[in-house]
């Protein structure tokens, strides 16, 4: 298959700025998504006691 | 140590040190008269001593030992030493370079000790050297305690441990015999280029095997920023070190890249090597290290999530702002300048996170030298990642590139922020790690903080001033158009700036020296106190916990 050179040219100017605006939807609703609230918490004060016993 | 290994692992490790053996030999014997040769008698010597201390302690009866009531810690406990010991050698040659700069006369006329050998011995000393071990021993310690199970087996530690010190003495020992591809930062020729991908890639089994041993079920968020920075470093290494070596008995090789690709290839890796291995996996400890210390969990756990997905994905295209004004494409510049402008945004949600945990723990902050270490580096970090990101504007870059204002920028990084959380983390961790009940000073943490802060203040505003002197004075036209000041003109116009900027060298080698002494007296003279926990949890079932399970 033969590839023009401002087909080519264009998506290498432009492909990366689809994808950065899916992954930064994706993540940002990962990172806010309701039901993952709890098991953030836990992770963030998991740390604190790790040395000091099991926390369950 | 060995004597907590089994006769199993022990034979492993010897059959391994065996080859490595080998390896020299093949190595001394095919590259005579070459610095390869030189290096194959370094690779002997090195396993000879691992292979005599495992022949040594053969006979040595195993000492029975329940491997699920502790965690493996005798690799951190090391490489925290070796760790400590790179970074009075390498701060102590920054120091002798920097004062080479003031008074060329140090060089001493020797061919080994010129600028163009020490930089290099200064520079991969501190990354690797002092950096690559502070960031494997905290890593085998974080992963443990974040998963709360033990690391499976106990040669591949060791492995990777003293393997990638294998590697930073062959690179620092290469560049005093002139062995160099010269590409910053991946100076080191081809066999040693092989060798830390075998390394790396028994780190990266290694910290997936821990993961997944875990009785937690969400991998804390320090464990991604140091697998961010072992993966992305390997793709980085592996890529830009494509070479052809000129012959198998021979340092020499050849870069499969050239010109303009070659300079692009180069500074991916280069900007990478800051982002993943002079920040992700010191974010990691960041992360882990601060909350820990304050007793207060990181201010926010999803903002920690979002910087950590930016931070990866745009310092990737950031690259190409080391090579404005060049052959390189207008737009491939502009698109690095754009992310690098854009990554202020999770640079300075990372150290604002870490700021916000500590409010409302600032009288802690006032008494505990070890959680200012943090906090200031916290601070170094959010004051040179705006900085990097002002300086990768085209014109900004106009001025600044190729001046001491670059040198000054990356050592407002590398020890404001990198050395100062290493200390902070080294200080956090050695009591516990070593059983004691506290460090041996804690005046001498002080004075270490206080020299540190003082030493990197000095030689940042050194580099300022002289840097922006020089890239003035290199673009100032007299009236008939042609530049006003020759080259030698800038030179000594630097010159009170080189000795200041050794003064603060000086006063940064002291405080780690202090460090180093500290530490060692805290493992001789403080008395044991074993916590009452900081174990691995016990599984109720012989099966690791699931992500399912929770």
């Amino acid at each position: 298959m033969d590839i023009p050179h401002e087909l080519f040219v264009g998506f290498s100017k432009s492909f990366g700025l689809f994808y950065l605006i899916a992954l930064s939807i994706g993540i940002t609703l990962y990172a806010f998504w309701p039901s993952l609230k709890e098991r953030f918490d836990k992770a963030a004060k998991s740390i604190l006691d790790d040395e000091d016993g099991p926390c369950r | 140590m060995i004597s907590s290994l089994t006769q199993a692992e022990r034979g492993a490790a010897m059959l391994i040190t065996l080859a490595g053996m080998v390896a020299g030999l093949a190595m001394a014997a095919a590259g005579q008269g070459d610095p390869m040769g030189a290096h194959g008698w370094i690779v002997l010597a090195f396993f000879a001593l691992f292979f005599g201390l495992l022949v040594r302690a053969a006979y040595e009866t195993e000492v029975p030992e329940d491997r699920s009531l502790a965690y493996y810690d005798d690799p951190t406990k090391v490489g925290i030493l070796i760790a400590l010991a790179w970074a009075v050698i390498a701060m102590g040659m920054g120091l002798w370079v920097a004062a080479q700069l003031a008074w060329p006369e140090l060089r001493f006329d020797a061919a080994w000790s010129g600028f163009g050998r020490l930089r290099p011995v200064h520079t991969s000393g501190v990354i690797f050297g002092f950096g690559g071990n502070a960031l494997i021993a905290t890593s085998f310690h974080i992963m443990q305690r974040t998963s709360r199970a033990r690391m499976p087996g106990q040669v591949a530690p060791w492995f990777v441990l003293l393997g990638f010190n294998l590697f930073c003495i062959i690179a620092a020992s290469g560049y005093l015999m002139g062995v160099t591809q010269s590409k910053e930062y991946a100076e080191p020729e081809w066999y040693a280029d092989i060798w830390l991908v075998v390394v790396w890639v028994v780190y990266f089994t290694l910290y997936i095997r821990t993961l997944a041993r875990r009785h937690e079920p969400h991998i804390y968020v320090a464990n991604w920023y140091y697998l961010a920075f072992i993966l992305v470093v390997a793709v980085l290494h592996i890529v830009n070190n494509l070479a052809v070596p000129a012959s198998w008995t021979g340092a020499k090789s050849y870069s499969a890249f050239s010109g303009v690709q070659d300079a692009m290839t180069q500074w991916w890796y280069g900007h990478n090597a800051v982002a993943f291995f002079l920040t992700s996996g010191f974010l990691g400890m960041l992360y882990y290290f601060l909350p820990k210390r304050a007793g207060r969990p990181i201010y926010s756990y999803r903002l920690s999530i979002i910087s950590f997905w930016g931070i990866t994905f745009f310092y990737i295209w950031a690259g190409s702002h080391h090579l404005h004004y060049t052959a390189l494409p207008h737009w491939v510049q502009t698109l690095g300048m754009t992310f690098s402008v854009m990554l202020l945004v999770p640079s300075w949600a990372s150290a604002g996170n870490a700021l916000m945990t500590l409010n409302g723990a600032w009288h802690k902050v006032r008494d505990d030298a070890t959680l200012r270490f943090m906090m200031v580096a916290a601070v170094f970090y959010g004051l040179s990642t705006f900085e990097g990101s002002f300086m990768a504007i085209r014109p900004v870059n106009g001025l600044s590139h190729y001046t001491d204002w670059t040198i000054g920028h990356v050592h407002a990084g590398a020890m404001g922020w990198v050395a100062l959380i290493t200390f902070g983390s080294i200080y956090a961790l050695v009591p516990g790690l070593w059983r004691r009940e506290t460090m041996y000073s804690w005046k001498a943490v002080e004075w270490h903080f206080w020299l540190a802060l003082a030493g990197t203040v000095i030689y940042v505003f050194a580099m300022w001033n002289s840097g922006i002197i020089q890239g003035l004075m290199w673009r100032t036209y007299g009236e008939s158009g042609t530049l006003l000041y020759s080259f030698t003109d800038s030179l000594v116009a630097m010159h009170p700036y080189y000795v200041a900027r050794a003064f603060g060298g000086l006063l940064f080698v002291t405080g780690a020296i202090i460090g180093a002494w500290n530490v060692v007296m805290t493992i001789r003279h403080v008395p044991r106190q074993v916590p009452a926990h900081d174990r691995p949890t016990t599984p109720k079932t012989m099966e690791p916990a699931l992500p399912a399970a929770e």
